[in-house]
């Protein structure tokens, strides 16, 4: 009987919607197996806590090992932890999610195991003795559908490609210990910084406001910001043209080199719909434009342009936007 | 990149004609970050390696046109879809030392796996970060930041190293004229590759759903009323 071992993230001591994710997923590979679903769980002292609720979302087994050098990345130790686990046990498929930290941490296991691995994937199935998956490539301008054999597989799951979904289980909570001292990690965390405290993160968020060379001065973002907080649940972006001016930082860029987002709702205010650009956020579900230039290839995407004066439109917009969600 | 892809009739390769190899955006910017690298150190050498058929030695050229002193090409039929099989040719090229740091892209951008570096790291146990925002290196350390969602680490690291290159550092510099000259004569090692079986097959491609955009509403404020009606009763987002 194979098993499918997840990879619950957690940051400061909290459990991430990702871990989530990682468990949905995990559980539906595990009863198409006819396996268990393990859990891996790192974190601060006092994370164990946590286990019930990767258990009420498809986890039979739960391993908690708690450090505080957890309470970060930690990366090193958390790969050879999960590594050892992965080795330890008979499993198929060992799932991390495509965030920042997943991304990182899957390709180390991986090699550790010597396991193939494909990051950011939007599905993972099992076909026959193959684990297949589909995986954005050339500049996210095609989807690959991948064949990956052999046991085990490592594969990192696109952050929003399944919806966290509750079954509960009898959960088993065992203690691991780290493989190696977390505290002896060459690479140190010298530093958290935390960002943009209060808005969505632009790959979590549902609505997304990005602005482009059109605002034409970096204080103009400040029309950005206020639509954004209109809409009470959005991240602001950028494109590359204003992060490299040092308008926004290079992390709000959206786009090839970028992040890749794909919201329910993305505003782009004086984009030009570069290839680049599109290439980052052309997947979001509902995209508006609003674009002085009537030929920007921006208004080809859309599914709502309007054309003319940013600085018009988006005061008016906002001030709608405000109305309407009051009136809800 | 700014290339549009046809898919070839097999269904899982890129029709290759009419495209032009070229170094990745991020791997554009590794190569730009050695070079800045022993620029400012005023000694040391950037040495690039390539996994593949010989297209590939179309990149290592252009590295070398942007200022690599020398460049390897490990060779295999076809470049491997599976990171491993690369990372394990490139920890047997690099398993006796002789670098301080190893730089990669964050991605490359055909396979977008982001995978080759940290393996690569993994099978030679070196200390490794991967999409570095910024980077500071010294004699014998270097110190990263990386993005997370929403916030951000700075970390301290012993060289050697390895680092994958994010966006944020720098941009890649456009070789001369002298540059691209100079690469002709400048020394392209072939070997052959030592890969691990791939377990990695594509096995097809397809394009995304088109997007059926390009309606406009209207023109200036006056569109804004018409915008959030659609937005609530048609698009259902808000
Ligand atoms: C290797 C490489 C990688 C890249 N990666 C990325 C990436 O990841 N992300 C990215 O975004 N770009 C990327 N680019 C850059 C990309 O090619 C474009 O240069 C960039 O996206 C343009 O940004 P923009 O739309 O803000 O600026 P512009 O192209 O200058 O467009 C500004 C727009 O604002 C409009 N405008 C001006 N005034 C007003 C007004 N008052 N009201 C309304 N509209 C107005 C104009 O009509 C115009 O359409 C990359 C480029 C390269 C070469
Ligand atoms: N065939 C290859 N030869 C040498 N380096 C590679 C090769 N493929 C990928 N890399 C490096 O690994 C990085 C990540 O690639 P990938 O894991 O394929 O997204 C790239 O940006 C390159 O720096």
């Amino acid at each position: 009987m194979a098993n499918v071992l997840a990879f619950a993230e957690t940051r400061g001591g909290e459990l991430r919607k990702v871990a989530l994710e990682a468990m949905t997923a995990g559980r539906a590979l595990a009863d198409a197996l006819g396996g268990e679903l393990h859990a891996i769980l790192l974190g601060p002292s006092g994370i164990e806590s946590k286990a019930a609720t990767l258990g009420a979302h498809g986890a039979d087994v739960v391993y908690v090992a708690e450090h505080d050098a957890f309470a970060t990345s930690a990366v090193e130790a958390s790969a050879a932890t999960a590594a050892r686990l992965v080795g330890a046990g008979d499993y198929r498929v060992a799932l991390f999610s495509a965030s920042a930290q997943g991304k990182d941490l899957a390709p180390r296991v991986a090699a550790k195991v010597k396991a193939p691995v494909v990051d950011d994937v939007t599905q993972v199935q099992l076909q026959g003795d193959k684990v297949v998956v589909t995986h954005p490539m050339y500049a996210n301008k095609l989807i690959g559908t991948l064949s990956l054999a052999g046991a085990p597989v490592v594969v990192s799951l696109r952050p929003n490609a399944v919806i966290p979904a509750q079954t509960a289980r009898d959960t088993r909570v065992e203690r691991v210990q780290p493989a190696v001292d977390p505290a002896a990690a060459r690479v140190k965390v010298k530093e958290m910084i935390r960002g943009n405290t209060g808005k969505p993160d632009l790959g979590e968020a549902p609505v997304i406001v990005s602005g482009g060379r059109g605002l034409k001065a970096p204080e103009n973002f400040a029309l950005v910001e206020a639509l954004a907080d209109a809409f009470g649940n959005a991240a602001v972006g950028a494109t590359r043209a204003v992060t490299d001016e040092g308008w926004r930082p290079h992390q709000d860029q959206i786009g090839q080199t970028g992040r890749l987002v794909s919201p329910d709702l993305y505003v782009a205010v004086g984009i030009s719909g570069a290839i680049q650009h599109l290439a980052g956020m052309k997947t979001s579900r509902v995209i508006v434009a609003i674009n002085k230039d009537r030929e920007a290839p921006i208004f080809k995407i859309a599914d709502y342009g309007v054309v003319g004066d940013a600085f018009e439109i988006v005061p008016a917009l906002t001030e709608a936007v405000k109305k309407a969600r009051a009136e809800q | 990149m700014e290339a549009r892809f046809k898919i070839a009739p097999d269904g899982a390769s890129v029709d290759e004609a009419g495209l032009k190899y070229d170094i990745g955006d991020f791997d554009g910017y590794a190569v730009e970050v050695g070079l800045q690298i022993t620029e400012k150190a005023g000694q040391g050498e950037v040495v690039v390696y390539s996994v593949g058929p010989a297209v590939v030695q179309e990149t290592l050229r252009k590295a070398l046109s942007m200022g690599a002193t020398r460049a390897v090409q490990l060779e295999t039929p076809a470049v491997p879809t599976d990171s491993l099989a690369i990372a394990t040719a490139l920890a047997a090229e690099l398993e006796d030392g002789g670098y301080d740091l190893i730089l990669f892209g964050k991605l490359a951008l055909d396979s977008q796996n982001g995978a080759v570096g940290p393996m690569t790291a993994e099978l030679l146990g070196l200390p490794c970060v991967t999409a570095a925002s910024q980077l500071d290196i010294t004699a014998s350390s270097g110190t990263a930041r990386r993005e997370l969602e929403g916030a951000a680490e700075i970390l301290e690291f012993p060289l050697p190293a390895v680092v994958t290159i994010d966006e944020g550092i720098t941009r890649a510099r456009l070789p001369s004229l002298k540059g691209i000259m100079g690469a002709k004569k400048k020394p392209l090692e072939t070997k052959p590759a030592q890969v691990s079986d791939s377990r990695v097959t594509l096995t097809s491609l397809a394009l995304p759903p088109e997007r059926t955009g390009g309606r406009i509403i209207g023109e200036g404020a006056e569109a804004v009323p018409e915008l959030v009606r659609l937005l609530q009763t048609e698009a259902k987002v808000l």
